[in-house]
């Protein structure tokens, strides 16, 4: 649409948003391109230039030994895995406990819907540190939690329950819930009135009519809250850091604790390029599957 | 009811939802320092908490940098909507388009690292900014506000008819004056929704703040952090029930502005 009043000014309005995608996004990754491959540096800017100016010349002598501690040193690899699998479980989870409750919403009245959707929405809203803090105090050893069973006289012994990868789980699941609720709920909403009935007429029974007709039209908003839980649970790091204790590693710790304790920015950078792979991957198949589809 | 075991999961999932906030503000009324055992009713940790100078001075840090970035996000933001939605075909456009949401997908660590480097790279080469400070945490948190801002605008200006700038232009406005007085005012719910966001995301946002504060500034995150990595402490139980008061105000004005328009989101299609 060019209906010209912007014309004139056209290359003023233009030029600061491009400087600054070209600062922090283009400029950004190029930067962790590079250091990734750069030789670590004690000194105040902690990496070995990949551009050497020797005699006149360009140099350029790429390091890959960071790379090469990423995919043989165990612990990384140990970490990789466990950021995966903890998004893996969490992502289940938030489906399972999720998609009821966005069902029930679409089916509530036209004004109970708007009250639930903003309950659903407001501790989205509520700092996340504060709301961990408030699972803290649940799940520690001499936590509400552990109270609770030995008032209830379950165990004789509090559980361990934080610091645990069932205590990450719990953070995430809680944490991501609105994101995969709110893109089930407007798939579901889509759905035709109609079709229900037609299929409730034909004689289908109402575990037939979700299974082959309300979960299939609801794919896409699964598919969507997926990935909007999936992705950001991998590279997490707050929920892992504050309810999975010390011994628990995930992507998102390692490249905190690669930048503020060891000071190894080109390792840091690596962890970061492979997060960025890991994250865009799944984005790119599932765009190019709904876009086939 | 048809699926009432899904009925009774929504419930529980609530429940679920509601649980921490809940004891959180149950427990600030709470006269024990042992966080988890009631004592008493009282308000010992709000006294506290208004002794506490490092968390206000915190508390206005976090509002500084939450108002000054979502400010500047909302201007560059703006921007960008407006270059995309209203401005044709110029080069790069399509790249600019792909690269502009790319804060959206990548987790915020991978964001937070690579500003930073940005800033380590230009004061290499400029001098500036000459070190990590309040100015810093300003522009970082601008980052993920500018995307924000213009996918808002973006859509707010898609739906806008540009007859009504076509009108003030064939009236004769200047085009400076109908962007003023007709398409700012018209785009302003998607702006003021905008700068909230961006100004609650700041507040709340550790990560960023962290890889680019350097030692010179703290901000609430920042201190709520490392207290609670020291040990839990009522005070900020107390705090806890301040923000969640806070934030829910700042979330009602924000849903105000921009449901009452959308009521057809929680319509069913008929």
């Amino acid at each position: 649409m060019n209906i010209g009043i912007f014309d004139r000014y056209r290359f003023w309005i233009i030029t600061t948003p491009f400087i600054w995608v070209g600062l922090f996004i283009v400029l950004a990754s190029l930067l962790l391109l590079c250091i990734s491959f750069s030789a670590t540096e004690f000194a105040v800017v902690p990496y070995k230039s990949l551009f050497q100016f020797i005699d006149g010349g360009l140099e350029i002598k790429p390091d890959i030994s960071s790379y090469q501690a990423l995919f043989s040193d165990s612990f990384y690899i140990k970490a990789l895995k466990n950021s995966l699998k903890l998004a893996a479980i969490s992502t289940f989870f938030v489906l399972i406990i999720g998609y009821p409750m966005a069902y029930t919403i679409s089916q509530a009245s036209d004004k109970n819907r708007l009250l639930l959707l903003i309950l659903i929405m407001a501790p989205f809203w509520t700092a996340l540190l504060i709301r961990i803090y408030g699972w803290i105090m649940i799940l520690k050893s001499n936590g509400l939690l552990n109270q609770f069973f030995l008032w209830l006289g379950v165990i004789d012994q509090p559980l361990q329950l934080i610091n645990s990868q069932t205590s990450i789980v719990v953070g995430i699941v809680y944490t991501y819930l609105p994101f995969m609720i709110l893109p089930i709920y407007s798939s579901l909403l889509k759905i035709e009135p109609d079709i229900i009935e037609a299929a409730a007429d034909l004689g289908a029974r109402p575990f037939q009519i979700f299974w082959r007709i309300i979960f299939p039209l609801s794919l896409p908003g699964v598919v969507i809250g997926v990935i909007l839980v999936f992705i950001p649970a991998i590279g997490e790091f707050v929920i892992p850091d504050l309810l999975g204790g010390a011994k628990i590693f995930t992507v998102g710790k390692l490249l905190w604790t690669e930048f503020f304790m060891n000071r190894d920015w080109p390792m840091a950078s690596a962890i970061t390029i492979l997060m960025i792979i890991i994250v865009v991957a799944p984005i790119k198949v599932v765009n190019n599957i709904l876009n086939r589809g | 009811m048809r699926f009432s075991c899904s009925n009774i999961i929504t419930i529980c999932g609530f429940a679920f939802l509601y649980l921490p906030i809940i004891t959180l503000i149950v427990f600030s009324f709470n006269s024990s320092s042992l966080i988890t055992v009631w004592k008493e009713f009282s308000f010992t940790w709000y006294e506290e908490l208004w002794r506490d100078e490092e968390m206000i001075a915190a508390f206005f840090t976090s509002i500084k940098v939450g108002a000054f970035s979502a400010t500047g996000a909302v201007i560059i933001g703006t921007l960008a909507g407006v270059s995309l939605q209203r401005i044709g075909g110029f080069k790069g456009k399509s790249i600019f388009s792909m690269l502009l949401p790319i804060p959206l997908v990548v987790p915020e660590v991978v964001i937070a690292f690579a500003i930073s480097l940005v800033f380590v790279t230009i004061n290499r080469l400029t001098g500036f900014p000459s070190k990590l400070g309040f100015e810093t945490v300003v522009i970082a948190h601008m980052v993920i506000g500018v995307t924000y801002v213009s996918l808002l605008t973006q859509a707010k200006l898609a739906e806008l008819d540009p007859a009504y700038e076509e009108a003030a232009l064939d009236l004769g406005a200047s085009p400076m004056k109908v962007f003023f007085l007709v398409t700012l005012p018209l785009i302003s719910p998607a702006l003021i929704s905008g700068w909230l966001l961006c100004f609650t995301i700041s507040m709340d946002d550790l990560i960023i703040s962290s890889f680019t504060a350097g030692s010179g500034v703290i901000t609430l995150p920042m201190l709520i952090y490392s207290r609670i990595r020291f040990g839990i402490s009522p005070v900020i139980n107390a705090l806890a029930t301040v923000i969640v008061v806070v934030i829910l105000l700042i979330t009602i004005i924000v849903l105000c502005i921009n449901f009452t328009k959308k009521t057809n989101y929680f319509k069913k299609r008929s």
